[in-house]
């Protein structure tokens, strides 16, 4: 894909992110999170999601509102309360209905919520009206539910009605299997599954942003789960499971009368796979496509905010110098070099690693030393490459002089330079068109640069050979010999 | 070529800054016979116009600038195409100089040297800047080559190059002297200069160069089919 002119940087990323302003979520998605939501002269907390909730006066009257103030529970006023009940952000454990209810009938939160578990554990629906409640109940700071904008949401309901027949199936299996305690416990659980999915797709912003980044990778199993009770939670599932199953299992060894419905079961099931198999499927694909859209927009966001770091600021500068000829020069050629370096060799842009390993690493770093420094275009060849060692890394050093050497006298706008590994020896040219001069009559100073040159090259046993007439620009010849044990690599035949 | 000896030119190219910047550069010196910015109404135009060279951008939208040199040339095998890049990657340059391409330059190249690689490339020889001598010299670099693969030869086919056997196993060799050629190019001279290293003649140095040109488009080197298959899009 090719960024176009005139384009839209990032089509999807909020427009403040494109203009340069970024958008917080992606970067500290927690910080922006609070600032947002935390109130004045309320106490903060650091952890999020917070298992220490409870830490917050749950029956505080700062931060109720005047008409929950101290109230308690009459039948009379209950609906009134329900009406006006939003979800608490910032006590939240999961969607802040608890808090909500808490608020609303002055009943202690933490009761609230082990009452919730408990009654979800014993009989499942629960779970159904906890989700429906979060749909139904709005947001603090909010006007509108989730429901609101889930019943527009074409997309998000074909695929919970996709999930009946899978309900269809678990209660077909368990009604064969004589379980009937997982029946009833499994289709709330199953249609509270279905809502999270319409919960998830419809959220508001903010909390989508911290469903994504906050309760999603609680969840997920792939996830680098550092947090301990990450791990409690997960093996306390799969013990439930485990558990759940090995039930099961003595269940069907000792009635062998389950075996023969189970067949009928098993043409029903495949009837329904059949039937519905290629739509889940294309629901399945429709999930994956819109994740990876996702992650696209994510990585929109990262090349805006690299857009912006470099080449924006880079113009900036441009703009602020535009007096001053050499550099801008200096700094588009500077700019050029490093997005090429993003774009085509993947090189972390302000990443030039300063210790090469290989021949061609050094031969890029020097180039992109002497272009930002001297604002000059180095021209670079290279045939083959092999590991920097002692001598390789003196031919780097001598090059470096000569091409110095070049950008400040000869006037070219271009140095050439030419590296070619051979089976024994590392060949370096360094060229340049500019004024040139008699090497018979050379100016004490540039005989200076010819002798360092030369002595770092000797020290290793390299030859240097310089080729320069006035008006015909100057070549200096390098040759390095190579060490005998590292001739693994590429090399020519020399001819 | 028009009366006035200048040659006919036909800019493909998907930025309009850059196009207005190449005409501003060619100035009168050419004569821009036509625009294009995607692949279709390129082979289109060109077809109907057959100019004498085409500056081919080898990133182009709707199937890159191999595309326009496999709708053209099939039919006009006269028209010469010089591409030009930002990415001087092998895997641009080759892919391209193989699907017909008489020679590659990247768009940092100034507006002299620009009109002069035209001139060449409308002459009928291949432009090979310093970048692409050493991709080849790095592609030839074993002098034992491998044998001729029919399996390489069938998919994809060069094309514009004369219609020699594929078996020659010449084809997958440099003599010495293309070497010694091709080196020199690669460490910054020019034909002339080259020639005049050499103690040979500017000609001579041109039918080596295409001579080069056309062991590039045909053989089938493995490092040269993996860098034309291997299209990076950037």
């Amino acid at each position: 894909m090719r960024p176009q002119e005139g384009a839209p940087i990032a089509p999807g990323v909020p427009i403040e992110a494109a203009q340069g302003t970024r958008w917080p979520s992606y970067r500290h998605p927690r910080s922006w999170h609070y600032s947002h939501w935390d109130q004045p002269g309320q106490p903060s907390t650091t952890q999020f999601p917070s298992l220490s909730t409870t830490q917050f006066p749950s029956s505080s009257t700062a931060q109720s509102p005047p008409w929950a103030n101290g109230r308690r529970f009459h039948g009379r006023r209950m609906h009134h309360h329900l009406r006006g009940m939003h979800r608490t952000s910032e006590t939240r454990v999961l969607a802040g209905v608890c808090g909500g209810m808490s608020k609303a009938t002055g009943i202690d939160v933490t009761l609230l919520r082990i009452g919730f578990v408990l009654a979800g554990l014993a009989m499942g629906f629960p779970v159904l009206v906890y989700a429906v409640a979060w749909m139904v109940v709005p947001m603090d700071q909010e006007t509108t539910n989730i429901f609101s904008r889930a019943i527009n949401d074409r997309r998000g309901i074909r695929l919970v009605v996709a999930l009946i027949p899978v309900v269809v199936i678990t209660q077909i299996f368990v009604s064969v299997l004589h379980i009937g305690f997982i029946g009833f416990f499994g289709w709330p659980v199953l249609l509270a599954v279905g809502l999270t999915i319409l919960i998830w797709r419809n959220a508001s912003e903010p909390e989508r942003v911290w469903i994504d980044h906050d309760l999603v990778p609680m969840l997920s199993m792939g996830s680098e789960g550092s947090g301990r009770w990450k791990l409690i939670l997960r093996v306390s599932a799969g013990a439930l499971l485990a558990a759940g199953g090995g039930v099961v299992l003595i269940m069907g060894h000792t009635s062998t009368a389950a075996l023969r419905p189970l067949a009928g079961v098993v043409l029903v099931i495949g009837a329904i796979v059949v039937i519905f198999g290629p739509w889940w499927l294309s629901l399945v694909r429709d999930l994956m496509s819109e994740r990876q859209a996702r992650a696209l927009a994510e990585e929109r966001t990262q090349m805006a905010a690299h857009v912006h770091d470099s080449v924006l600021q880079t113009l900036a500068l441009i703009q602020r110098s535009a007096d001053d000829p050499q550099n801008v020069v200096r700094l588009a050629r500077a700019q050029e070099r490093e997005l090429r370096g993003w774009l085509f060799e993947g090189r972390p842009p302000g990443t030039f690693s300063e210790d090469a390993v290989m021949l061609g690493e050094g031969v890029g770093l020097l180039q992109h030393k002497i272009e930002a420094d001297h604002g000059i275009t180095v021209q670079v060849v290279l045939v083959g490459d092999c590991p920097l060692t002692d001598a390789l890394r003196a031919l780097l050093d001598a090059a470096r002089e000569a091409t110095v050497n070049a950008a400040k006298w000869s006037g070219a706008p271009q140095v050439s330079l030419y590296a070619e590994v051979e089976a024994h020896a590392v060949m370096l040219y360094v060229r340049d068109r500019g004024v040139g001069f008699d090497p018979d009559a050379v100016p004490a100073d540039r005989q200076g640069i010819a002798q360092s040159i030369r002595a770092r090259m000797a020290r290793y046993g390299g030859k240097v050979v310089i080729r320069s007439s006035p008006g015909d620009g100057t070549e200096v010849e390098m040759s390095m010999p190579r060490s005998t044990n590292s001739s693994t690599t590429t090399s020519t035949i020399s001819s | 070529m028009t009366e006035s000896g200048r040659p006919r030119i036909f800019l493909v190219e998907d930025h309009a800054v850059f196009r207005a910047g190449v005409r501003a550069e060619l100035g009168n010196a050419v004569d821009v016979v036509g625009e294009a910015d995607e692949v279709a109404a390129a082979v289109e135009l060109i077809n109907e116009r057959i100019p004498d060279v085409v500056l081919l951008d080898v990133h182009l939208p709707g199937g890159g600038g191999q595309a326009v040199l496999h709708g053209v040339l099939p039919h006009h095998p006269e028209v010469q195409f010089l591409a030009l890049s930002v990415s001087d990657a092998p895997e641009d340059v080759i892919a391209v100089i193989r699907a017909g391409a008489r020679g590659y330059i990247t768009k940092t190249i100034s507006g002299g040297e620009l009109l002069q690689a035209v001139y060449r490339v409308a002459a009928g020889d291949a432009v090979f800047s310093p970048r692409l001598a050493g991709f080849v010299l790095d592609a030839f670099a074993h002098s034992t080559a491998i044998g001729p693969d029919p399996i390489a030869e069938g998919g994809g086919g060069p094309v514009g190059a004369g219609g020699s056997a594929g078996l020659d196993p010449e084809l997958d060799q440099l003599s010495p002297r293309e070497r010694e050629v091709l080196r020199l190019i690669a460490r910054g001279y020019t034909y002339k200069e080259v020639a005049r290293d050499l103690s040979i003649s500017a000609k001579t140095v041109e039918s080596h160069v295409s001579s080069v040109l056309r062991k590039l488009q045909l053989s089938t080197r493995h490092q040269l089919t993996r860098w034309a298959t291997d299209r990076r899009l950037v």
